[in-house]
């Protein structure tokens, strides 16, 4: 408690308004792996649960916090791998594309 | 600097790390940059965590956080690498539950250990948040889970007096709440857990299968405020700001999801779009028995083959029969024989927002082929064929012209502007919604049935031939 409530609260506040800010341009093509990101970046809570399995005591406490750590690991390693792998297929148009169009455009415009 | 400063300051770096990651998502080109980076910013952080004293003072503990880690970890990747892109949004509502499951233990946890003395009333008012909003978070979306899945019916659950119940329920949970709050007992949280994971559950159910989406969003935004929540209860920044970031963003993302289907939030949650559905559903049997057009692939060859713009309108049916690569195959085709194709995305076709951008970037298709709504209606007069795959809710004019629609107000697609229409459909079944449409019956539409893989492997053949 060597912090006061308060100045947690206003970090919350703040953070809000981030989050709020940094998304509000997100185009919806990327609506999917946004939703994923957002999802394996509260998987940070594993910190919480490695923090609380260190002071738990007796069979209860260990039990419920080894679970959270679990349950914790499964949302931020599984929510990075599956957004990783979404954003890995998202490609712009590939170089050798574009030329093929380009000939058929040379085609009609061939007097250039 | 004591050694909790400075794990205190890669706690700030790891935040700034987040806040990157999110924004690198605002474009194709840096969000795979930018969620590397928020992985390594939580490895870090997760890495500096094991410096904490407490962290190491028990053997026992020690040993036992890195083997559920391990188990974690072993159980999440092959499945984060194996899932289909069809079944991301299942995946998406799993990961999300369970991040709400460990935010509501940890407050658990937390309590229990300060038990024996009764902790001040705000440390148990920031418990009980993250208890009742964390196991909200883990049975809704295992039911959405189980909706998304097929493992139960998509359509919306309603039961007799079904209001009264959900509101008998908040009071229980509100009253046990104010009880901890008092006593800071712990059956009476324990309780309250319960209870709360029965709301999550009875919350969800009445959500038609088509809102789902919408409804993973905010449980979403729910895991990061419960996450939060544990933040507070662990007087930790890092869960604190990363939590926010997601509860907030999650937020807004949410609102827009629901704009982009023409209802508000509330709408989406509460209403009984059940009850409206099954009124429809009567006429569905009338709609069975009306004359529909119905073409060979030879004949649809040969109008796309001479069109001079088609668009393709994607819709679920397309992923379902894993017809996006052949689609893919049509389109260059057709460019090929100079005829302009662009694919119309309608935001929330698919089973999420965003997810048929997903499916065709993973057929290869580049993004700058792939038109949002709003850029892609100004063309649909001028379209000579609006090609419709598997698709059926989203370009349902009953949404501009029938008031009383459960879907009237959603922006659609105006599939219907275009001067031929082609549907590729397994059946006359209706769309995710439940609702019949229009469009179908249409003199300028032309039905070809069959599954979309197969047909489109036809017209692919009679393009060619054309």
């Amino acid at each position: 408690m060597s912090t006061g409530i308060l100045e947690f609260l206003t970090i919350f506040v703040l953070a809000a308004f981030v989050g709020n800010e940094v998304i509000g341009r997100v185009p919806s093509i990327l609506h999917t792996p946004l939703m994923s990101g957002s999802n394996a970046i509260h998987g940070i809570v594993l910190v919480g649960t490695i923090l609380v399995m260190g002071s738990a005591h007796g069979a209860v406490q260990i039990t419920l916090a080894f679970l959270a750590v679990i349950l914790a690991t499964l949302n931020i390693v599984g929510g990075f791998v599956v957004t990783d792998r979404m954003l890995e297929m998202f490609k712009a148009k590939p170089a050798e594309r574009v030329p093929k169009a380009g000939v058929g455009d040379d085609a009609t415009g061939g007097a250039k | 600097m004591t050694l909790q400063t400075w794990i205190d300051l890669v706690y700030l770096l790891a935040a700034i790390g987040f806040i990157l990651a999110l924004k690198g998502l605002s474009s194709p080109k840096q969000a795979r940059n930018g969620n590397l980076l928020g992985a390594a910013a939580a490895a870090v952080a997760v890495a500096f965590t094991f410096l904490n004293p407490e962290v190491r003072a028990h053997t026992l503990n020690l040993v036992l956080t890195l083997v559920a880690m391990l188990v974690g970890a072993v159980i999440a990747v092959p499945a984060a690498r194996r899932v289909k892109m069809t079944a991301m949004p299942q995946m998406v509502a799993i990961f999300n539950g369970v991040g709400g499951g460990a935010a509501a233990l940890v407050s658990i946890v937390v309590f229990l250990i300060a038990a024996p003395g009764k902790p001040a009333v705000y440390r148990i008012a920031e418990v009980l948040f993250g208890v009742l909003v964390g196991c909200v978070s883990f049975s809704g979306s295992a039911i959405a889970f189980a909706k998304l899945q097929e493992l139960m019916t998509g359509r919306p659950i309603t039961y007799p007096a079904q209001q009264v119940i959900n509101a008998v329920f908040a009071v229980a949970i509100v009253a046990l709440a104010i009880g901890t709050l008092v006593t800071g007992s712990v059956p009476l949280l324990v309780a309250t857990a319960v209870l709360s994971l029965v709301l999550g559950v009875i919350f969800v159910l009445p959500i038609g299968g088509a809102d789902v989406p919408v409804l993973i969003s905010l449980l979403n935004s729910f895991t990061g405020l419960a996450v939060a929540a544990s933040g507070f209860t662990l007087n930790n920044n890092l869960l604190i700001i990363a939590g926010t970031l997601v509860g907030a963003s999650g937020m807004l993302l949410t609102r827009m999801m629901s704009k982009a289907m023409g209802r508000s939030l509330a709408n989406v949650l509460f209403s009984a779009f059940g009850s409206v559905v099954t009124a429809t559903g009567g006429a569905d049997g009338l709609g069975e028995t009306r004359p529909v057009k119905a073409g060979t692939p030879e004949d649809i060859g040969v109008l796309l083959a001479y069109a001079r713009k088609v668009v393709i309108i994607p819709g679920y049916g397309l992923a379902v029969a894993q017809a996006q690569h052949t689609a893919r195959e049509l389109a260059d085709l057709l460019m090929e024989r100079g005829v302009e194709v662009f694919y119309a995305i309608h935001p929330v076709a698919g089973r999420m927002p965003g997810h048929m951008n997903v499916l065709l970037a993973e057929a290869n298709v580049p993004y700058d082929e792939l038109k949002e709504m709003d850029e892609a209606n100004p063309e649909m007069a001028t379209a000579d064929v609006a090609l419709v795959i598997g698709a059926n809710d989203t370009v349902n004019p009953a949404a501009k012209n029938t008031p009383g629609s459960p879907i009237y107000g959603m922006p659609i697609i105006n599939a219907d502007e275009a001067e031929h229409i082609v549907f590729l459909k397994r059946s006359m079944r209706p769309g995710f919604a439940g609702i019949d449409n229009e469009l179908l019956f249409d003199e300028k539409t032309t039905l070809l049935f069959g599954d979309a893989k197969d047909t489109l492997s036809k017209l692919v053949a009679a393009v060619k031939d054309a």
